[in-house]
């Protein structure tokens, strides 16, 4: 494809989907998939052949839309109607979608307000759930259907693949530094830092490998990003590669996620044909392309040192750094591991330009960040906002509190290796430096709360529990500090535990972050030390009483 | 009620071919995966995803067609969780355990189902029909708490609905089976 069609392609797309009167896009991600979206699809697709409607309005599959707990979502776009969003749509009801509402208004209605049956079944657009987003990442999630190339142009897909032929490497890496962002998989460096170290490495072969092993349990941003909109991490997965002048990229998948998998390998054909991703792409004469791994269940591999034995096909166990990926990473070869959702920010800085990718977020961390709101919370589902948002407005505003009498005790950001934020701290904006100053960390990007009526003890045993589990057992600290930690926290949860273990459990923790080979160790005791600081109490509780 | 939906269970590569011996389609396999460097693990998927585990001969022969010895293989399987040294039950009910599940009740499921299977996690039924296991988080945490049969999503489950889970597998018999009918083809 030479550079110039991309316009024509999506100028194409974008008539094409004009033609329409109305537009029905229906999340088609696996949570949907689960409440029944493709029997739904299928459905709504056939009432309207038998109404005629066919050729007036279009249906099509998107990305995860956010309210996952009020799924399968629909959306409908028409030109004289204001954006509609149905949620619970059960596949029986599809005539009464298209009789009570498509109908009417592919024949002129206005539809005001929801009737006719579906009056449970309309989600009001302008709540904060929605209001208060900023979507970047998610920003086709909703909009296009991630299985056709040509949605994604029309959005001005691989047009920052184009900006980027254009530029040098080190143009690029300092466009992505000026930009702001950082590491969006939990650490936080500084993506276009990253990119330089491996950029000013010399070698024939250099790898970019896209880390898609989201292990923490309880999220679910990178299956979200991968499902819904997996060109955009192919292209910046290719502006990354030549960022650093890579020469092979590779995807690093949860085997657990089989419909991004699919959706990725989907999307690779679709590039390759485009002349997208291959030999000559955009017909520039560079040439790149993927391979994907599967992940097989090991947490540890999102380490990146980990990561690269297992894409090696060996035990995922880290090794000791330096030397750093950068410098020696897959077959010893210079790499760069990203994150999904960091990789899916790229095309758009590229695109938009790094001063508007800076003016959104605070100081120092830039941009947006999706989290996966869930636990004890009425609007279970994902959210992308802005950074330096306060978690109250994240908690109660956009996540609509418990939705239950009980209050809020506390969050946990972070997963397994973030820690615990009580409620007295939520006015705290969110940002890598704010939320490490309370003991936690931004992590990737998982968000669950907890009511009055659970247990943090319990709750920092449950990760704990995943900690030792995960531990890869190849240095001490981990493997014996974490096993000890969690013999000391099983008495204390069982009601015989004394002080001596809370000491313990301290001391086992402070070795264990100070000596730990990598990040799953050192990370492993925030919880239970982030419980034990705010909810010490509760330890105590459950102590056996002193004499 | 959740309505269930198949999920693709085998992710790998293209479907077996119906027609050829086990012993056949190890050899096909192992060369397939022979010539990409490092390919072990995938080639553990592939294998576990036509035979649902990873037989000790199948994972000998495949040793020796790709040149790597059976520890090595021993030690990449034991290390994943997601690869299986034994035959499960047919019917796979994999409990997420996530925390988002963990949160809502998911302990509670799991037990209930090692009632009702008179099994423990991780185990099969003596009739190699039913296979419990839980399972770290399938990334449905928004219809907490869930399990999976076969690859199947069951959302928004209510902790007590154990005999739930295990009725819907009766009504769902006859589309697994058509599921893995096509999946052979």
């Amino acid at each position: 494809m030479k550079p110039e069609e991309l316009e024509v392609k999506a100028a194409a797309e974008v008539a094409r989907q004009q033609a329409f009167d109305a537009r029905l896009v229906c999340c088609s991600s696996t949570g949907c998939q689960s409440s029944g979206a493709a029997e739904i699809i299928a459905g709504l697709k056939a009432e309207l052949k038998a109404k005629q409607l066919d050729t007036k309005v279009q249906v099509t599959g998107t990305g995860c839309m956010g309210l996952c707990s009020k799924g399968p979502l629909i959306r409908m776009n028409s030109k004289h109607q204001k954006e509609i969003l149905f949620c619970d749509i059960k596949p029986e009801m599809a005539a009464l979608v298209i009789d009570e509402v498509v109908a009417p208004v592919v024949n002129g209605a206005t539809i005001e307000s929801p009737a006719g049956g579906l009056e449970e079944h309309f989600l009001d657009l302008d709540a904060p759930f929605f209001a208060m987003q900023d979507r970047v990442v998610l920003e086709n999630n909703g909009r296009s259907d991630p299985e056709k190339l040509d949605e994604y142009l029309a959005h001005g897909g691989y047009q920052g693949l184009r900006k980027a032929l254009s530029m040098t490497s080190e143009e690029i890496c300092s466009e992505m530094l000026a930009s702001g962002l950082r590491g969006r998989g939990g650490a936080g460096f500084p993506t276009g830092l990253k990119w330089n170290f491996a950029r000013k490495v010399s070698a024939d072969v250099k790898y970019v490998i896209c880390n898609g092993d989201e292990g923490d349990p309880g999220a679910f941003m990178d299956r979200s990003v991968l499902e819904g909109d997996p060109h955009a991490v192919i292209e910046g997965m290719l502006i990354a590669a030549r960022a650093m002048e890579a020469t092979h990229g590779v995807f690093y998948i949860r085997a657990e996620y089989p419909l991004a998998v699919e959706r990725i390998e989907k999307a690779l054909r679709q590039a390759r044909a485009a002349g997208l991703v291959g030999k000559n792409i955009l017909e520039s004469g560079w040439a790149f392309d993927f391979d994907i791994r599967l992940g097989a269940g090991a947490f540890v591999c999102g380490e990146e040192t980990a990561l690269i034995a297992s894409v090696e096909g060996l035990r995922g166990t880290p090794r000791p750094r330096p030397p750093f990926p950068a410098v020696k990473g897959l077959w010893d070869q210079p790499t760069c591991v990203n994150n999904v959702e960091t990789l899916a920010n790229v095309p758009r800085i590229m695109l938009r330009g790094a001063e508007w990718f800076a003016a959104k977020g605070t100081d120092k961390s830039k941009g947006t960040k999706v989290f996966a709101l869930t636990g004890k919370i009425k609007n279970n589902g994902l959210v992308e906002v802005p950074m330096g948002i306060t978690l109250r407005q994240i908690v109660e505003t956009i996540g609509g509190g418990t939705g239950t009498e009980r209050k809020i005790k506390a969050i946990q950001t972070g997963g397994p290796s973030g820690g615990m934020i009580p409620e007295h701290q939520f006015d705290t904006p969110v940002s890598y430096e704010h939320l490490q100053q309370l003991g936690s960390m931004m992590g990737s990007g998982g968000l669950i709360v907890i009511d009055e009526k659970d247990s943090v003890v319990e709750l920092a045993r449950f990760y704990l529990d995943f900690c030792v589990d995960e531990s890869c057992g190849k240095c001490a600290p981990c493997r014996i500090g974490g096993t000890q930690m969690l013999s000391m926290l099983d008495h204390i949860v069982d009601g015989t535990g004394t002080t001596e273990d809370v000491r313990k459990i301290r001391k086992v923790a402070k070795a264990m972050q100070k000596a730990s080979l990598c990040a799953l160790g050192q990370t492993a005791p925030n919880p239970t030390l982030s419980a034990l600081k705010h909810f010490e109490s509760e330890f105590t509780e459950r102590l056996v009483p002193q004499a | 009620m959740s309505t269930p939906i198949e999920v693709k269970t085998t992710v790998t590569v293209a479907a077996p071919k119906a027609a050829a011996a086990p012993k056949d389609e190890i050899i096909a396999l192992a060369q397939k995966w022979k010539k990409k460097k490092g390919s072990l693990i995938m080639a553990l998927h592939d294998l576990q995803g036509r035979l649902g585990y990873v037989p000790r001969e199948s994972a000998m022969k495949l040793g020796r067609e790709m040149d790597v010895p059976l520890a090595r293989i021993y030690e990449v399987v034991t290390f994943y969780n997601y690869f299986k040294l034994e035959a499960p039950g047919k019917y796979i009910i994999s409990v997420c355990t996530g925390t988002a599940c963990h949160i809502k009740g998911s302990g509670e499921l799991l037990k209930g189902l090692e009632k009702e299977l008179q099994v423990k996690e991780g185990q099969s039924t003596p009739d190699k029909e039913y296979h419990l296991q839980g399972v770290r988080c399938l990334g449905c945490c928004g219809l907490a708490p869930l399990a999976s049969v076969n690859g199947k999503v069951y959302g928004k489950l209510k902790t007590d609905e154990s005999h739930f889970v295990i009725e819907r597998i009766q009504i769902d018999k006859p589309m697994v089976h058509a599921t893995e009918e096509a999946a052979a083809e």
